[in-house]
């Protein structure tokens, strides 16, 4: 494999695609569900919020290694976050996400970095940022079904 | 078929992707394009480009005879009579649009119906959807097996005394099923129906002759043919172009116009309202001229026999299942592999400068009826080798090692 696709599927994000965390349900949490028209990606996200702090979170769904795995990266490290953290930690994402390759990496994005490879593939930005758009609407309690067209 | 000449026409498969000879094998999306049409097109606009059907200049009337010509070979290629048959579109979705517009809104009534069939791009389905919104028909869907084939006798069932419109694939995008065009058209010309066939997979594939077909409207794209995109054909038999009301209004499409009243122009004129590509369609009746001269019959031949050794080398892999395995098929390799999703084995392969197509190819419903999210598609063109095909299962190999 070239130097590119390894950045992109490193062993984190093949572990993670091949052995999910948080792949379940939660009962009586906030969901929402989000979906990538382009590769077919759906995914809904579970979460339990108590005092402005996300105690839970897990998803479910099926979708491309990138997707999963970023959904599976997400739900580990927003848990016991603050709202505010994680709409900061999501800009962050995003915003490492969608940057020049050449760029450097916010060092807070912590075991979230191993997605700065996606640069370099434009059009699977929208499958590392599909949970993350997800994650937001369930916060929101936005019900319409999220679409990355 | 001397395979290494043809090749040596196609000035993009010299090129090199992430430092690997490109493999193209996204034939069905669009296919690449020979030299010969490239310079059409340059000494079009080189030597000959002006406005055509009007200009009293003399190169008005050589870009003029240039179309005209083009709609010739076109009629010719698809053994129409009367050039007076072939209208100049933008594309099959045009084609199809125009259809249910023109067609379509002076036929269909309310409790009528269309019929469609299951394996249908969506450029077949959301025409006939928004005509059927728009006069309160019904769509009626033929269902197909879990091989991809259509049943066609659910398909004479459904032929009912409302069914107004048959609108089908002539070869699936998705699957490669070759649907039975001819048998359907008798079918449903027994009850009185006009059947429209799609033959945007179908063309660049094997002979088409819309007189034994008897289809009432044939339709494709110039650009899954080794022409330009932004051209493409609609083919209707004279007597229903001359009953249908116009699609576009403007410039060229009129007679007379006066503020009281207009009087349309003749067919085909009719339908091509403003100035059309013309440029497009010179380099069309040129990409119909470079496969007519290689051959459609070799070119089927040829292309079966790289599906045989395709399918025979796809199957072998551990894991991996090919969708759509109908026994009636042409120039497709679709397939899913256990435990690794489309999109990922696009990516992993165009690493290897292998390029094919990966999604739901414009048929959601048909991925539902399959029960996948997504298919990975190979699809062969006249220049492809087995060669190709052999890189292609050593990187899908190289997919598994990765991710399972």
């Amino acid at each position: 494999m070239s130097a590119e696709l390894q950045d992109l599927y490193q062993e984190v994000i093949l572990d993670h695609n091949k052995r999910p965390r948080n792949f379940r349900v939660i009962d009586e949490a906030r969901r929402a569900e989000g979906f990538n028209p382009l590769c077919g990606d759906r995914l809904t996200v579970y979460l339990k919020i108590h005092d402005g702090r996300i105690q839970d979170a897990s998803f479910q769904g099926s979708g491309c290694a990138i997707s999963k795995a970023s959904a599976s990266l997400m739900t580990d490290s927003i848990k016991g976050k603050t709202l505010e953290e994680v709409e900061a930690l999501f800009q962050r994402f995003h915003g490492m996400i969608t940057r020049a390759p050449e760029d450097p990496v916010d060092e807070r994005l912590g075991k979230l970095s191993v997605f700065a490879g996606v640069r370099q593939f434009p059009v699977r930005v929208k499958c590392a940022s599909l949970a993350w758009h997800t994650l937001h609407s369930a916060i929101t309690e936005d019900h319409d079904v999220v679409s990355t067209e | 078929m001397r395979i290494e000449a043809i090749r040596a026409e196609f000035p993009i498969l010299r090129h090199r992707v992430r430092g690997k000879p490109l493999v193209y094998l996204d034939n069905a999306a669009t296919t690449q394009k020979p030299q010969a049409v490239i310079d059409r097109i340059s000494r079009f606009y080189a030597e000959e480009n002006s406005n055509v059907h009007r200009g009293v200049h003399s190169l008005s009337e050589r870009a003029t005879d240039a179309y005209e010509n083009a709609r010739q070979t076109v009629a010719r290629f698809l053994g129409a009579d009367d050039a007076r048959e072939i209208v100049f579109v933008r594309g099959t979705t045009e084609a199809i649009n125009l259809v249910a517009q023109g067609y379509g809104h002076s036929h269909v009534r309310q409790g009528d119906e269309v019929l469609i069939s299951a394996m249908e791009h969506h450029s077949n389905i959301v025409p006939w959807q928004m005509l059927c919104d728009a006069v309160g028909a019904h769509l009626r869907v033929v269902p197909i097996t879990d091989e991809g084939e259509l049943r066609l006798d659910e398909y004479e069932r459904l032929l009912s005394a409302r069914t107004r419109i048959v609108a089908v694939v002539h070869v699936s995008n998705a699957l490669g099923t070759v649907n039975p065009i001819r048998q359907m058209v008798e079918l449903a010309h027994a009850r009185g129906v006009p059947v429209l066939v799609d033959g945007a997979q179908a063309v660049a594939h094997m002979p088409v002759d819309v007189q034994s077909l008897d289809c009432d409207f044939y339709v494709f794209s110039g650009h899954k043919i080794f022409g330009p995109t932004g051209i493409g054909v609609l083919y209707a038999k004279a007597a229903l172009l001359d009953a249908m009301p116009p699609y576009q209004g403007g410039g060229d499409m009129i007679r007379s116009v006066a503020f009281e009243h207009t009087t349309y122009n003749a067919i085909p004129y009719k339908f091509e309202a403003g100035t059309p590509d013309i440029a497009g369609a010179i380099g069309l009746a040129a990409a119909l001229e470079f496969v007519s001269q290689v051959g459609l019959d070799e070119i089927r031949q040829y292309e079966h026999e790289l599906l045989v050794y395709g399918t025979r080398a796809l199957t072998a892999i551990p894991g991996l299942r090919l969708t759509g395995t109908a026994p009636g098929k042409a120039g497709i390799l679709a397939f899913v592999l256990e435990g690794v999703h489309p999109h990922d084995i696009g990516t992993i392969l165009d690493g290897e400068g292998v390029a094919i197509r990966t999604g739901h190819h414009c048929c959601q419903p048909l991925m539902e009826r399959l029960g996948v999210p997504a298919t990975a598609r190979a699809s062969l063109a006249l220049y492809n080798t087995r060669e190709e095909l052999d890189t292609l299962t050593t990187a899908l190999a190289r997919v598994r090692e990765v991710f399972v």
